[in-house]
């Protein structure tokens, strides 16, 4: 079966983020890039699937250059070949899920993987929108994924608890933490994916629908009062929290 | 200009969910404000009662019902909502940000080619344009959008919007039965955390890091959290470490949460946590570390040992 995994490169989650001076995204200078921390699980997920079903999985991400690092840690990981969508505009998701969805009927895949959210622009809806453009099923916020045959089940975290979900390929399933544990990329896995190949294409267009007015600071909390280094300053806390903030 | 507003009404278990509340006194403000009407609509078995949504703004709402709808069907869902939205022709749906809105307004935002804006913070008003402002990087910056399609879907943060009292005013109820739905992808079985309130939804967390020291320790983040009827959360690191489950993650890589009260126990601040609960209206810090990056955000704080300060606190809100 063909398994395609939807990886996207953003800033690393330890970044201070600073705004641009066009007021509308991130200053990326001095900010470190990694693979997606959701994406990883979604690789595994590939990875465990292509394993016990067989078949190959391709790593595909659209961006500029740099993307080629997420889809090479991919690779290490054992996914088998990779496409990069070249584009530099900035994307809205809906436009970001056309181009996918384009990519993803290209190489006929049956099975798509995607983190729950990129820790970007924390959207959570690629996977979902991809999957209702390509008239795929889908399972968002996967904890547990099983396929036998042409039969999936998983399991997706909802506000205490979990829904059981029956539903069948082709399917697309986002990936939430706790779904599995990825696995480290081998020295053997990283000289090998230096010789995988990276398929370039330019991107669909596709109009976004959504625009940035800005981008802007949240207001910054500030510091409080600190009450006293021991168990003294409890009545006082419990005082202030009844009588000053009224949250008990 | 925007004919009709649509708010869709979530529930479990047939029971309307506290965050309808929300989505529809947003709906009816926004209705005023634009000068068009506003209806609602919830998809599920025998959801009752139905009329009491009247007391946050919204006159009319729709029962589109089967049995095997009272479990949530993203199939069914989304045909069911987008081609309810189409025959009311409604252009701007409201759904709220949890489990299932997450999941099924992107899904109809497709079906009725409309732009999407999800986990909104703010609506506001610009020029007559609707401007969302919703958090990104996990809340470290904010961003105002504008959805340029005919069609808009706004996705409500929960408890953030305040829904006020209800006016007690009564909504009119409509009863649609469906027929085969198409359950492609159903649910099959709702495993619940049993009895426990989940981070996501508690209107306080008390959360513990590594500062207990140990998985055991956590008995003393529950016993304060039963004593607050509050929720319990964890850090990344109790988390990863195995103290803790996932679902009690609060941070960028778990729940971004905003409760009235948020209790750091023994949580030193990385700033992936602060991402998760900066935005919580109160927040108080115990932890001995007086550099701890917590106080910098915390309104009460006390640095002191947490098994030394939590017990006198259990003590004295038990009085």
């Amino acid at each position: 079966m063909k398994i395609a995994v939807c990886v996207s490169h953003v800033p690393d989650t330890a970044t201070k983020i600073k705004i641009a001076e066009n007021g509308k995204t991130i200053d990326s200078n001095d900010v470190t890039y990694v693979i997606n921390p959701y994406d990883e699980f979604a690789v595994e997920e590939a990875l465990k699937t292509k394993e016990k079903v067989g078949g190959e999985v391709v790593v595909i991400s659209l961006g500029g250059e740099a993307n080629k690092e997420s889809i090479r840690k991919a690779l290490a990981m054992g996914a088998d070949s990779g496409v990069l969508l070249k584009d530099e505009d900035e994307r809205d998701s809906s436009s970001l899920a056309f181009a996918l969805a384009d990519e993803i009927k290209a190489q006929g895949a049956e099975l798509v993987f995607f983190g729950k959210q990129a820790v970007d622009f924390d959207n959570s809806v690629t996977g979902q929108i991809t999957a209702e453009l390509l008239g795929f099923n889908c399972v968002s916020v996967a904890v547990a994924f099983n396929i036998e045959g042409d039969k999936v089940i998983a399991e997706r975290e909802i506000e205490g608890g979990k829904e059981v979900i029956e539903t069948k390929i082709p399917a697309v399933i986002t990936a939430q933490k706790g779904l599995n544990e990825p696995r480290y990329a081998s020295l053997k896995g990283i000289m090998a994916a230096k010789r995988k190949i990276i398929e370039e294409k330019n991107a669909i267009s596709s109009p976004n629908k959504t625009e940035v007015v800005q981008m802007k600071k949240p207001h910054g909390k500030q510091a409080g009062k600190i009450l006293g280094s021991d168990a003294s300053a409890v009545p006082e806390l419990v005082r202030l929290l009844k009588e000053e903030a009224k949250v008990i | 200009m925007a004919n009709k507003i649509l708010v869709v009404l979530e529930q479990r278990d047939n029971q309307l969910k506290k965050i309808t509340h929300e989505v529809a006194k947003v709906g009816s403000d926004l209705a005023n404000k634009l000068t068009c009407e506003v209806e609602a609509v919830v998809v599920g078995g025998d959801v009752n009662p139905l009329n009491k949504v009247g007391g946050f703004g919204v006159k009319k709402v729709t029962l589109i019902k089967n049995e095997e709808l009272s479990n949530y069907s993203p199939s069914a869902y989304t045909k069911i909502i987008s081609d309810f939205a189409d025959e009311i022709g409604a252009d701007i749906l409201i759904f709220g940000n949890t489990a299932i809105g997450k999941d099924l307004a992107p899904r109809v935002s497709v079906k009725l080619d409309a732009g999407i804006a999800m986990d909104c913070v703010e609506l506001n008003f610009s020029d007559g344009e609707i401007i969302a402002t919703r958090p990104v990087y996990a809340g470290k910056a904010l961003v105002d959008i504008k959805i340029n399609s005919d069609k808009k879907v706004f996705v409500l943060r929960p408890n953030v919007f305040n829904p006020g009292e209800s006016t007690e005013s009564e909504a009119e109820v409509v009863l649609k039965a469906i027929d085969a739905p198409d359950l492609s992808t159903k649910v099959v079985e709702v495993k619940k955390s049993e009895g426990k309130l989940d981070v996501a939804e508690a209107s306080i967390i008390v959360s513990g890091g590594r500062g207990m020291k140990e998985a055991e320790n956590f008995k003393l983040v529950e016993e304060l959290a039963e004593v607050l009827g509050a929720a319990v959360g964890a850090s990344r690191a109790v988390v990863d470490a195995g103290w803790r489950p996932h679902a009690e993650q609060v941070g960028q890589t778990g729940k971004v949460v905003s409760p009235n009260l948020y209790v750091a126990l023994g949580i030193s601040g990385a700033i992936q946590h602060l991402a998760g609960m900066r935005s919580s209206k109160y927040i108080v810090a115990i932890n001995k570390d007086v550099d701890a990056p917590i106080f910098q955000v915390a309104d009460y704080g006390i640095t002191g040992d947490v098994f030394e300060v939590v017990p006198a606190l259990i003590e004295e809100l038990k009085k």
